[in-house]
């Protein structure tokens, strides 16, 4: 994934005098890491296309990732119906910028990425698809490195599904 | 037409929850319609929510995301009776936005 | 001799005591009893999960399960039926093509009346009518063609009716007419009846074995089972009327499904509606 705002562009922009452009996501390239899928505004493309979670979370951040106690990861044991499980994470980690959801079995691993700026909390609920069973992970971006947990959740064909 | 977004934004001391649920096909393209032909992929890429004239969360979205999707989230910075703005767009390139305010 | 007298006394006051012993119990069958049915089924499912509230019995498999009541009451903060419910609300305001509407057809408009259907039109049809059925009949009355039973449209309209209804307690007549009772006693012989290659009876997964799984899903009690209709279903993705799970049930039995609002399956769901009567209407419903 290349970086999607360069740092000439952004000049033109303010040399533009296009001040009034609102720069969050931008300011952030230009202090901290290379910029990646996850630390900007535009949709991460090559990161959906993934297969594995692997792939996935390398094409969305491009660095690794460590398990966590910190990140709470909320999802059933057998989900009721895999076109529905709820799955939430919450972290007690500060300077939270990002928040994934992976579904390890599913054709593109890659479900959701949120972005959280500063002042909204890092925790995010939402309703995914599983094709089966497998892992759920949920990444947390905080202060630029990554954090991890990982749940397993059984999907099976309903017995009155027919 | 009434607007495909639902939201509920909630004060609760300095922070507001926000739950929001839209209707949407989220189509992943992999599934077939009765006489066998292939539903193409139709789902929402990106759900955004404003709080003034800022960002206070955006929600990159893939097919895996259930249908009619749902998510919640929390911010600060925002008031009783103030306004947020929600807005996504899809892979069609279909979009949809609403306001609604804080209670 | 003096002992075969005693004998043969006491042998015929066993059989006078038999006959007399037989005489009630044989009434008692050819004549329908829905208060002692409803007394004996709710007593029966209360006294086989003691640890759940009455108002339980209405939510069905997520009351049974801890694991499917977590993600049930995720869900319930902002439910998958909310769209059914909105089109259901606009579909009741709207005027048909004549100017009048629902409202028109219905007892106090329509409104919170949901908890007393199906009942038994005595005056007219001598038959069960159910919710469906009279909303159909109220669009034909008005010169629109009727809903399919089965379809979106029709459960939006009644999740809307239920909505209206919601806490109400279920209140279903059974009035001392044989026809009504006729048609009660067949609703609970339908299900109670073993039917399709898997010889199955409602009874068969919903009162011997609520809790307990069939393949990976978990069963619903029998009582309250109608309470949340119309149902929003994980497995359709999409909202279902009660004559849309019949029909899918009988077709998953592989048993040869009637038509939506045949007699038998108005006559069970008046049977159902009514031993579940004093539990809250919660519908509509989410589930799985």
């Amino acid at each position: 994934m290349t970086i999607v705002h360069s740092i000439p562009a952004t000049r033109r922009l303010i040399l533009q005098g296009a001040g009034s452009v609102a720069l969050f996501g931008l300011g952030g390239i230009l202090l901290a890491a290379p910029a990646t899928a996850a630390a900007n505004d535009k949709y991460p493309e090559e990161a959906f296309k993934q297969k594995s979670d692997a792939d996935a979370i390398k094409a969305l951040y491009g660095k690794p990732h460590e398990a966590s106690d910190k990140v709470k990861l909320d999802a059933p044991e057998i989900a009721e119906n895999g076109a529905v499980v709820p799955v939430s994470v919450t972290t007690t980690l500060s300077d939270v910028t990002s928040i994934a959801f992976f579904v390890s079995e599913n054709p593109n691993a890659l479900a959701a990425s949120y972005q959280i700026p500063a002042g909204t909390t890092p925790s995010v609920a939402n309703r995914l698809k599983m094709a089966k069973t497998c892992n759920v992970i949920a990444i947390v971006e905080s202060s630029g490195k990554l954090y991890s947990a990982t749940k397993e959740v059984k999907v099976t064909v309903g017995g009155c599904g027919g | 037409m009434a607007s495909t977004i639902r939201v509920r934004a909630i004060s609760n001391g300095d922070t507001t929850e926000v739950q929001a649920l839209v209707q949407h096909p989220m189509d992943t393209g992999l599934v077939k319609d009765a006489q066998g032909q292939t539903i193409p992929p139709h789902f929402i890429q990106q759900l955004t929510f404003e709080h003034n004239g800022k960002n206070v969360f955006l929600a990159n979205w893939g097919p895996a995301v259930s249908k009619d999707p749902y998510v919640k989230f929390a911010f600060k910075g925002a008031n009783k009776g103030d306004e947020i703005k929600i807005s996504w767009v899809d892979n069609k390139g279909a979009n949809d936005a609403t306001t609604a305010k804080i209670q | 001799m003096t002992m075969r007298l005693p004998i043969r006394l006491a042998s015929v006051a066993l059989a006078f005591a038999v006959v007399a012993l037989a005489g009630p119990s044989a009434r008692a069958a050819d004549t329908p009893d829905p208060v002692a049915d409803a007394k004996a089924f709710q007593k029966f499912f209360k006294d086989k999960f003691p640890q759940l509230k009455p108002d339980d019995f209405v939510n069905g498999p997520y009351s049974m399960n801890e694991d499917l009541h977590r993600q049930w009451e995720e869900k319930e903060q902002f439910p998958p039926y909310e769209f059914a419910l909105e089109a259901g609300k606009e579909m009741f305001a709207k005027p048909f093509k004549n100017g009048k509407t629902y409202a028109d057809c219905f007892p106090n408009g329509g409104i919170g009346i949901r908890q007393n259907y199906p009942y038994f039109d005595e005056k007219e049809e001598g038959k069960v009518i159910t919710l469906e059925l009279a909303l159909n009949r109220c669009r034909e009355a008005n010169g629109e063609a009727p809903l399919s039973y089965v379809k979106d449209d029709m459960a939006s309209l009644t999740a809307y009716m239920a909505y209206t209804s919601r806490g109400k307690p279920m209140d279903i007549k059974v009035p001392n007419d044989p026809r009504a009772l006729e048609a009660y006693e067949n609703g609970k012989r339908y299900f109670y009846t073993r039917r399709g290659q898997l010889n199955f009876s409602c009874a068969t997964c919903h009162v011997q074995s609520p809790g307990e799984r069939i393949r990976a899903e978990i069963l619903a009690p029998a009582l309250g089972i109608l309470n949340a209709m119309p149902i929003y279903r994980s497995e359709w993705s999409g909202m279902g009327t009660t004559s849309r799970r019949f029909t899918t049930c009988n077709s998953q039995i592989r048993g040869v499904p009637l038509s939506p609002q045949d007699e038998d399956y108005r006559d069970l769901e008046y049977f159902l509606s009514y031993v579940s009567n004093g539990l809250p209407i919660s519908g509509p419903g989410a589930r799985p």
